[in-house]
């Protein structure tokens, strides 16, 4: 029986061109921040850069382009959680609207 | 051949089924598994902990924005950023069998972390001489110090961590008594922390920007 892991070799290459991408990631949401738009706009800008960021980490820094399975086992647990957290969502818009001493 | 071992009706043997059982999960060895787990448990606490920093700032009206300067949450995220493409080149230096080489890049990983951790910590320093702590905000809701301190003490709570894993693995490693898997699986920990930061940057400094 084998306990080790298939590694794909690939150069640094790819990792600079990772770390770079990520760097220009990170310069779009500085970027953002000085934007003339709503909070709200501003946070879903943010927040999709902020993904792409987090997917680029996931997919060649901690390898998980290389393993099919496990990628499917960390994303569909990950996100699962991550979704149930939202329905809290509504409850924050109620207490500033919807209750007797909003505004 | 034992009678247990025998295919019965296409049925696996239980030498084969001894096999598929213990066989890693997705081909990953147990300790790099365990780190994985850790990870998306992790993960579910800090997205606890940023939505409930969402929650409460959509929540509140006039919530303050404090922050008039980037420059020192752009230099920590450049810090952080480079210190994973270090830590990647000392888990490859490791897999080639370059010994000093990866101890080098890992070390310079760690210390990487500690001025993370040092700016990390200049910048508390700096609100709380002006009058903001985990329980008192000069600029509005009390509730803004006390989930800026939570979440950031979170962050710098991990990175502190994995500065300590990255010494002691490190050391080790170079001492012969861990391998080149055990670096990588330190390496996952470390990019992990970066990958937190990305979320913790917009959300807590960029989004509460003074314009």
């Amino acid at each position: 029986m084998t306990t080790a892991e298939p590694h794909k070799s690939s150069g640094m290459g790819k990792d600079i061109a990772v770390y770079v991408g990520l760097l220009v990631l990170a310069g779009i949401q500085f970027f953002i921040a000085y934007q003339n738009i709503s909070v709200q706009q501003m946070f879903e800008r943010m927040l999709i850069v902020a993904m792409i960021e987090a997917g680029l980490a996931l997919l060649f820094f901690m390898h998980l382009a290389d393993n099919r399975g496990l990628r499917w086992f960390v994303l569909i647990f990950t996100v699962l959680v991550i979704l149930g957290m939202q329905y809290g969502w509504t409850d924050s818009y109620r207490l500033i609207n919807g209750v007797p001493w909003a505004h | 051949m034992s009678q247990a071992d025998l295919s019965i009706h296409g049925q696996v043997s239980r030498s084969q089924a001894t096999e598929i059982m213990t066989a890693p999960a997705f081909s990953v060895p147990a300790k790099k598994m365990a780190m994985w787990l850790f990870i998306i448990a992790d993960s579910a606490t800090f997205a606890g902990c940023l939505f409930a920093y969402g929650f409460t700032r959509n929540a509140t009206p006039n919530w303050p924005t404090p922050f008039h300067s980037i420059t020192n949450v752009a230099v920590m995220t450049l810090i952080l950023l480079t210190s994973s493409l270090t830590m990647l080149i000392g888990v490859r230096a490791a897999q080639a069998g370059d010994k000093p080489k990866a101890f080098r890049w890992v070390m310079i990983t760690a210390v990487a972390g500690v001025l993370f951790a040092a700016l990390h910590l200049r910048e508390w320093m700096g609100m709380i001489s002006e009058g903001a702590t985990l329980f008192h905000n000069p600029w509005g809701t009390p509730l803004f110090s006390s989930l800026f301190f939570s979440i950031t003490g979170l962050h710098l709570l991990h990175v502190t961590g994995g500065v300590v894993a990255l010494i002691a693995v490190g050391i080790r490693y170079q001492g012969g008594r861990y391998k080149a898997d055990d670096l990588e699986i330190t390496g996952l920990y470390w990019h992990f922390v970066d990958l937190v930061w990305m979320f913790v940057v917009p959300l807590v400094y960029l989004l509460n920007l003074s314009h």
